[in-house]
């Protein structure tokens, strides 16, 4: 537990001094919602429609961009390898860096959501369903983030390489996602969606930190 | 049976079993493609609704069964080799990656051209052919991997992970047609019931999915003796073979 503490602060640390890092991508996912409406048009009926799947998208390649530079730096300067040859624990570390990496682009899609659904004039209703899917699912896209850049980290072209081993990978939350916010735009119930977004989270969060750790091992070996 | 699958790990053993195997196995792949296709396309009676155009089923549903065993067999093999550091189950897992990556096209190209003349469209996003693709995009996910570094262990062993990782997606696309009430029939051959296909259809279509299941063995035979030599090419054993040459 102090380790798992100590991985954190240093996560934050660095976090705060390369503001780029995770600005960028908060950056990036406002960019794509404004440049839709430019792109098909401002009929408001249209963008509550096109909103759900729209949030989503952008959602997703926002936490691609950020997975990129997730173990980069860590493998440059031999934090990885020092952990692996320490024979430290490496699971405090992945931890460390899943915990950190929501909380520096999954939170701010959630608390960026209102501000969304103002934007694509979504109801109030299909809000309330777009904040709950996205605190649901941006956990999800972190795991699976993580366990792509840490399966890339010593590949020589990372990042297009990335988007193909997780985008399939996502696409289920993709469309248990955009199905929720849809069901509930048209007043629908859509607990059912959440549980299984839920229970995707749960059934990932068990085994991915696994997954993880393995992928690292191999990459300094 | 681990005493009789024991000696296949060494790759030299593995190497000659495959060089016995694999003429067998091509003469039988071939034999009964023949066999399943002649029979299904030229001498079964037309479908009542279809006419003739059902006949794609015969290269359609192998195809589409075999994608999915396909990649569960290199997800048993890259297991294998995750956990038991065989490293000749994980030259066999990306052996047969490319195998089944093909496979998966011609389902979804059969399934298009099956699709234009009965559903009106070349592509509907469907639950199914939605995840059909995914599985494609998986299989070239771990193409990509397993060349993406300068160190062919290090991408082997990356490649066998995701596609222990991709697992989650064949209870997906097997289940889809019942779990979303979808344009794709559902399942007539695999359940536990009586096949609704008549038996007249049902036999042709049973030697056609045989012939891709032993088709797949014999390529996976042919491109295992290539990846072993290509890893072990500094190797007496393999020299000596060179050599007698």
């Amino acid at each position: 537990m102090v380790t798992l503490g100590c991985f954190i602060k240093r996560e934050l640390r660095l976090l705060a001094r390369q503001k780029a890092d995770w600005l960028n991508p908060v950056l990036f996912f406002v960019i794509v919602l404004t440049l839709f409406p430019l792109g098909v048009g401002p009929e408001p009926n249209l963008l509550r429609l096109m909103a759900p799947g729209v949030v989503w998208i952008a959602a997703l390649l926002s936490v691609l961009l950020a997975a990129e530079r997730l173990f980069k730096d860590d493998y440059r300067n031999g934090v990885i390898e020092q952990l692996v040859a320490a024979r430290q624990p490496l699971l405090s570390f992945v931890l460390a860096k899943l915990i950190t990496n929501w909380l520096s682009t999954g939170l701010p899609l959630v608390l960026l959501s209102p501000l969304v659904a103002l934007l694509l004039n979504v109801d109030s209703a299909a809000f309330a369903a777009l904040a709950l899917t996205l605190l649901l699912g941006t956990p999800l896209l972190s795991l699976l983030s993580v366990l792509g850049a840490a399966l890339t980290v010593s590949a020589d072209k990372g990042g297009i390489l990335l988007a193909l081993l997780i985008l399939p990978l996502y696409i289920p939350l993709l469309i248990f996602a955009s199905a929720a916010v849809e069901a509930a735009s048209m007043a629908m119930p859509y607990q059912g969606q959440l549980a299984i977004m839920l229970a995707m989270l749960l059934f990932a969060l068990a085994l991915v930190p696994m997954a993880v750790q393995s992928a690292l091992k191999l990459n300094v070996s | 049976m681990f005493k009789w699958l024991h000696p296949l790990a060494k790759p030299e053993t593995l190497y000659h079993f495959c060089r016995l195997c694999y003429p067998w196995l091509m003469a039988a792949a071939l034999l009964l493609l023949a066999l399943g296709n002649i029979w299904g396309l030229a001498f079964t009676p037309p479908d009542y609704q279809q006419g003739d155009s059902y006949r794609i089923i015969h290269l359609h549903v192998p195809s589409a069964i075999m994608s999915m065993g396909t990649y569960s067999a290199m997800a048993i093999a890259a297991f294998t080799a995750l956990v038991w550091q065989v490293k000749t189950a994980q030259w066999a897992a990306l052996a047969l990656a490319p195998i089944g990556a093909v496979y998966t096209a011609i389902a979804l190209l059969t399934g298009m051209a099956w699709g234009k003349p009965m559903w009106g469209t070349w592509w509907v996003w469907d639950a199914r052919l939605t995840s059909e693709l995914i599985l494609l995009f998986l299989y070239l996910g771990v193409i990509a991997l397993s060349g993406a570094f300068s160190d062919r262990q290090t991408g082997a062993k990356a490649a066998s992970l995701l596609a222990v990782v991709g697992v989650i997606n064949l209870p997906i696309i097997h289940f889809s047609v019942e779990w979303w009430n979808t344009l794709h029939q559902g399942a007539s051959i695999t359940k536990f019931a009586r096949p609704s296909i008549d038996a007249s259809m049902l036999w042709p279509l049973l030697i056609s999915i045989l012939a891709f299941k032993v088709l797949m063995l014999a390529l996976l035979c042919l491109r295992l003796r290539t990846a072993i030599l290509v890893n072990e090419q500094h190797r007496p054993w393999v020299k000596a073979l060179a050599g007698e040459r």
